[in-house]
Formats: C-alpha cells, structure tokens, sequence
C-alpha cells in the first residue's frame, strides 16, 4: 500500500535529519522524503502535522513472556503492547522457560512472532546451556536459527573460566555477547541498593562493587577475547565511569540503560513499593545522575525498557519475596522523551538512543528513515498527556513505578513495513 | 512520602514503625502505658478497654515471648484473643498473604498482630486493608524481618525513661549485630525523635548496615570507647546462624571484643543501666554476672512491654 505521511517533524537522527518533511512509503520501504516521487498516487495519507515522525523505536531488552510464562503475558499482549508503544524491533532475552538454548525454540518463537505481524523480534540466545553458566551452547546452530547476540541475561556467571571461553568462543564466530555486570556472589540475597533506604528498611542489600568488579571482568576478557561485548543495564555511578574509561582507552564495548533507572532512585521504594523492586536495583540519586550524564554523553549507547511483565500476585508480596521487573514497552518512548526535556537532550539525540543506537549494537539495518530504508515508522504526539493505568496499557503487565502518573508523549500511528498495525 | 500509620485526622491507625511517627504520638503511648503497669500488680488483672474485640496475632515466624507478651497484654484488655502461628513463609506454600488476611478479615478481627521473616510484610497488609476499605482494622507490626519491632522500642523507651526520667542529655550505646537487628533499627528512630543527643552503634562492620550514620548514630567498632560514658547500654542478641561464616569467625570472637563484662561495663557511667530484647545468649553478648548484676534491667524491660502493648492497643481500639 502507498502511504503518505505529510507534513510531520521528520527526524531521522543517524541522517541528521529534522526538518517539517512528507515521507513517502511504497511496498514497505520509504520511496522518498520531501517532494513526491513521479506518479505518486497515496491510498492513505496520514496527517503528521504538529506530530513528529520518526524511525520506528528498537528495545534492547523486551521479555515476551514465552515459551513458559504465558500466564504473565503472551507474544499476542506484549507484541500488541509493543506497537502500541512504537516499538518496530525489539530483542528478547533467553531468560525463557526453558531457555533459548536450542534453535527449535527460537525458530518457534520467531515463527510465532512472524504470524503476528506486528514488531520484528530478535532473540538473543542462551550464552549456557539452560543458563546455569558451565557449559557452552551451540552458537552456530542459534545464530543460524536466527539469535543475534548471546546472553545470560540475569542468570548468574560465576565460572569466570566459563565466561572466558564463552567470549572467546563467541569471537571467534564474531557473535555478539551481551553482558549484565552483576557479581554472583556479592548480589547474593540482595534486592536493593546498600544505601540509605535499605538501611533503613531492614532490606538486604547489593552493594555498587557487585557492578563494579563484574565491568571489571567483563571489560578485561573482552580485551583479552575481542569479544564483540555490550554491557546490559547499567546503575552505578562507578559503573558509568569505568565504561567511559575502556571506551577511551580504545575498547568497542557497547552499554545501556533500563528507562526506569533513569528517572527513579532507591528513595522512591518509600515504604516498601514492591513497583520499584528492579534488577537492577534502583540506586542512589548521585547514581541515576551519573546514569543521565552518561546517556547525554554517549557513555551509555541506549535507552531500553527492559519490559517484564509481572502479574498482580507477584507483586502483591513483601517487597523482598516480589517478583522483580516492570512493564515498559508503552513507556519507553514517555520516558525518553521525559529525560529529553529535564536533561535539555535535543529530540534527535535523545530518539537516536532508542532507533539508530540500538540499531548499531543489534547489528540490523533499521532505526533509520534513508529512501530504501524499511517502512518501520513511529508517529507520535509529543505533547499528548495520558495517564499510566491498567486500562491505558495494553500489556498483560500491569505493573509500574510509573502507574498513575502522567507521561508526555503519545503514539499515534505504528507502521512495521510499510504497514499501519498501530493507531490511536 | 505520607505515613500509612496515621489518618487523616494524624490519629494512629497502624503501628508499623517509629520511624516517622511525630514525638507527641510516641509519648502519648509511653504515658498511656505508665497505669497499666500498675494493673498487672492488682487482684484483678483486667480491665474492659477491647471488651467484644478479636485480637489475631498472627506469625508468620515463631516467637513464644513476644507471642505471649502480645497474647497477655490482649487479654488484660478483654479481648478475645486467636493465636495463628503459620510459620512459613507466605510464599509457594498455597495460600499468599493477603489470601491469608482475607479470610481472617471474613472471620470479623479487629486487629492484626503480625510477625513476619520479610521486611515490610506489615506494611503490605496495612496498604491492603486501606486499598480494600477496611480501615478500621488495624495492624500492629510484632516484627517483620530486619525492619522494625515497634513495641519492642517502645518499651525500650518506656524502660529508659523509667530510669532515667528524661532523653535530652543520654548516651545511649546500642552493641552487636545492627544489620540484621528490627529492634536496633526501632530503638534508633525512638531515641532521636525524642531527642536524644547521643546514640552509638558498636560493632564490626560486618554487622553494621552500610549507611548507618544516616540514621543520626555514631559509629563505633572499639567497645570500650562505644561504652565509655554511656547511660544506656543496649546489648542484641545475635542469632546463632550468624555466630560462624563469613560474618564473624565464632561466638567466642565476639564475646572477647564485644561481650559486655563487668570490666568493659565499668567504663560506662556508674548508674549505667544495661537492657537486652531477650532472649540472652550468655556468654556471647552478655557476662551472666552483668545480665543478672545490679545496672540489669532486663526483666523489668519484660513486665514494662505488657504495659506499654497494652497502651498500643489500646490507643488503637479507639481510633476509628
């Protein structure tokens, strides 16, 4: 189908592009910008003035839910969810049931996720297998069946001889391996920052070094392997400092941020909020600061939701017996755009971390609005208010720090190749 | 950050904690507390405050002292009491929670006494009952994991008044594992809301939480200059789990630098008194000569946490 996008804010920032702009998109990819090409015959235009017009969102992190917990969400609810909230592509940890440690399950789920037609999924397969952290899966045979990068998402790695190998093995092939910097046995039991509020709270506590002395490995093994590494959800303040410092000092390594962590800080637990119970978890306010500073200097590469859909009964628990994790894909474009105006980021730079940068670690060509380009186009008002409620989410999660409040930044069209599968 | 123990009307509906609670509700339940210690001394040890009301005291981890104390101090009230003593943690075991609370709500109580290993288990039921209407049910927090242990501060309090009439001008020196201790953390906010100038933490910084001096205390790891001078020292019980691993090398260790003696309490002011929340490891914490000696007010700090339950109850039974 022809579709017309006339007179939106066209911003495509891995072009440099923002400028008031009509984008024309024929047989699923962008034909031009600006001026119609010859023979132009629209079957639909959209009316994008006073709405900005950009590439469509990528999350570097979205729990779908299956195979295993559909009773917390299925690929028809989150898929929905993400379209919903922008989302064109979106990578889904392995951190499954069982886990993504055999091409059969991930072919089934990018099977599954095709018959849907909504956003593009990507699975990042299990670095071990069944995540326990002792041996090696089979890299090629994922990576044929479609995995673009390799994780333990938040399973435990403490066989540090393993890691090694893991990494070496993976650049060996060149595949990508994604990383949460967490040490396995400090962050034992822990499930809130060591600070004033778990002190305060009697909660048992993950001190910073836990991050700190994981990046450290982590950063070491990829000079030592060159591994192709990305470094996933970062929360400290030291943490930030260190990948500054191996970016610096010449190292390819990649990070990012769950849109959570840039806004909340461990005070906003207050009396026990099961909501804010995160992996990681929230941190201090000098540490969310250090969290925006890195993102506006382009320490950290990306913005994620870090999606988790968590029933009601999980959460309705003492905060250390909850289930960690939010929903996020409706949120990730709000929250953006929140840390856009309080941080003075320009749009393009701030949207650049959630199309062209995570476009760059996935490795795939999208997050882009270039003549040729895939149609995957997100239409939002940036200026639309809306109320974060059960009802106003389309995901099966329901549960957010965030519920309840407002949130600028409404997405009015969702177009996946060319096709509208969102409109509100 | 509103505080769910008060309404409205800035009444106490819940006890969860002392952190937050305004000075006047705190010293309105210690004087409250002062006629009832003299009802346990009477013929008659009753009196018809909660007459027809249903007390559950509901644990979730066992305790026979703070149980009874509750169960005693109910009943001294008139109330019927219901002992559930559930004793696993809520979670995979059927039954969540707040299923729990449900059903015990249908049963007609009045007010929950809960006692629970997770931090916070109490609040989660106040927010619940709130969330549900039932704000005229109300939860007393018996101890719930590392967080809080409000009526055991409480009489802590009411103990160090008794004796020392007035907090402005006390060293307090609370000694032995901090991090895991609901009492240590209740104390604190009790003694700086009343204005307590000095309040020491003594111990090894493995059992000492990390932002501690957030909390207005000073931090000590040598005892005898934690101890010198002091009004008050407040001995913890440490666990038996924690005596050996990577937290302290053995029980004798501990003893031998943080153990009250008679020689390390000498060093305190001669009119020191000495309190424990019970129960006493003797020989871990405590010399028997010093638990049993004359600045020992451990059994008094039993009878006084009768009276001032009591008092919580009480105060509660007439907030609607």
């Amino acid at each position: 189908m022809d579709i017309e996008i006339r007179n939106g804010r066209l911003i495509d920032p891995k072009h440099g592009v923002d400028r008031t702009a009509s984008l024309f998109i024929s047989a699923g990819k962008v034909v031009a910008i600006g001026d119609a090409p010859p023979r132009w015959q629209a079957r639909r235009v959209i009316d994008a003035s006073g709405l900005v017009v950009c590439p469509g969102l990528i999350d570097v992190s979205a729990r779908l839910r299956e195979p295993g917990f559909e009773y917390k969400a299925t690929l028809e609810s989150e898929m929905e969810a993400a379209v919903a909230g922008g989302v064109t592509s979106l990578a889904c940890p392995p951190d499954t049931d069982p886990p993504l440690d055999e091409p059969g399950l991930v072919e089934m789920l990018k099977h599954r996720a095709r018959s849907l037609n909504r956003a593009h999924v990507y699975p990042v397969g299990a670095l071990t297998v069944g995540l326990k952290g002792d041996t090696i899966t089979e890299m090629g045979e994922l990576a044929d069946a479609g995995c673009i990068a390799f994780s333990q998402a938040d399973a435990p790695m403490s066989d540090t001889q393993v890691l090694w190998r893991a990494m070496q093995y993976a650049a060996t092939f060149g595949y990508r391996v994604w990383l949460r910097p967490q040490d396995a046995h400090l962050s034992r039991g822990g499930v809130a920052h060591d600070g004033e509020v778990a002190t305060r709270l009697g909660l048992a506590a993950v001190p910073p070094w836990a991050e700190t002395i994981a990046i450290d490995t982590i950063v070491e093994l990829a000079r030592a392997t060159g591994a192709q590494v990305h470094i996933a959800r970062l929360s400290t303040h030291d943490g930030v400092v260190r990948v500054r410092d191996a970016k610096r000092s010449g190292l390819a390594v990649t990070c990012d941020v769950a849109a959570n962590h840039v806004h909340l800080a461990d005070t906003d637990i207050g009396w026990f909020n099961a909501q804010c119970h995160l992996v990681p978890p929230l941190r201090s306010g000098r540490d969310r600061d250090s969290l925006r500073a890195g993102l506006a200097d382009g320490t950290i590469d990306v913005i994620c939701s870090d999606h988790t859909p968590v029933d009601d009964d999980a959460k309705q628990l003492p905060f250390a017996e909850s289930e960690p994790g939010a929903t996020g894909l409706e949120l990730l474009l709000p929250l953006t755009l929140k840390w856009a105006v309080e941080a003075k980021v320009g749009l393009p730079v701030a949207l650049s971390r959630i199309t062209a940068d995570p476009a760059r670690i996935l490795g795939i060509d999208a997050g882009h609005l270039a003549i040729g380009a895939a149609a995957d186009v997100c239409i939002f008002d940036p200026a639309a208010w809306w109320t974060v409620e059960p009802r106003s989410l389309r995901s099966q999660g329901k549960n957010t720090p965030f519920l309840g409040l407002e949130m600028a930044g409404k997405v009015r069209f969702t177009l996946v190749s060319g096709h509208v599968v969102h409109e509100s | 950050m509103t505080n769910p123990q008060l309404n409205e009307r800035g009444e106490l509906t819940h006890l969860l904690t002392l952190e937050g609670l305004p000075e006047e509700v705190i010293r309105r339940i210690l004087d409250t507390a002062v006629p009832f210690v003299s009802i346990a001394e009477r013929d008659v040890k009753k009196v018809p405050l909660l007459r027809g009301k249903a007390v559950f005291n509901l644990f979730f981890e066992s305790s026979t002292r703070t149980r009874t104390t509750f169960e005693i101090a109910a009943k001294r009230l008139s109330a019927d009491v219901i002992n559930l003593n559930i004793g696993v943690s809520s979670t995979s075991k059927g039954e969540t929670l707040l299923d729990t609370i449900d059903n015990l709500v249908a049963m007609n109580a009045d007010m929950f006494v809960v006692r629970h290993a997770q931090s916070g288990a109490p609040h989660l039921i106040a927010q619940h009952l709130s969330r549900t209407d039932r704000r005229h049910i109300h939860v007393i927090n018996a101890g719930d994991g590392r967080h809080a242990h409000p009526t055991q501060g409480l009489l802590d309090l009411f103990t160090i008044r008794h004796y020392k009439k007035d907090f402005r001008g006390l060293t307090v020196a609370i000694v032995g594992d901090l991090l895991h201790s609901r009492v240590a953390r209740s104390l604190i906010h009790g003694l700086t809301t009343l204005g307590t100038p000095e309040v020491r933490a003594i111990g090894p910084q493995t059992l000492l939480p990390a932002a501690l001096e957030s909390l207005g205390v000073r931090v000590f790891h040598d005892m005898a200059s934690g101890v010198r001078g002091a009004d008050v020292v407040v001995m913890l019980r440490l666990q038996s789990e924690r005596m050996k691993g990577s937290l302290l090398p053995s029980a004798g260790e501990f003893f031998k630098h943080y153990g009250l003696t008679a020689e390390k309490l000498a060093l305190a002011k001669p009119d020191a008194i000495v309190m424990h929340p019970g129960p006493m490891n003797r020989g871990v914490e405590i010399e028997s000569a010093v638990a049993d000696g004359e600045h020992s007010v451990i059994l008094p700090q039993v009878t006084f946490g009768i009276a001032v339950r009591m008092a919580v109850m009480s105060i509660l039974a007439g907030t609607s």
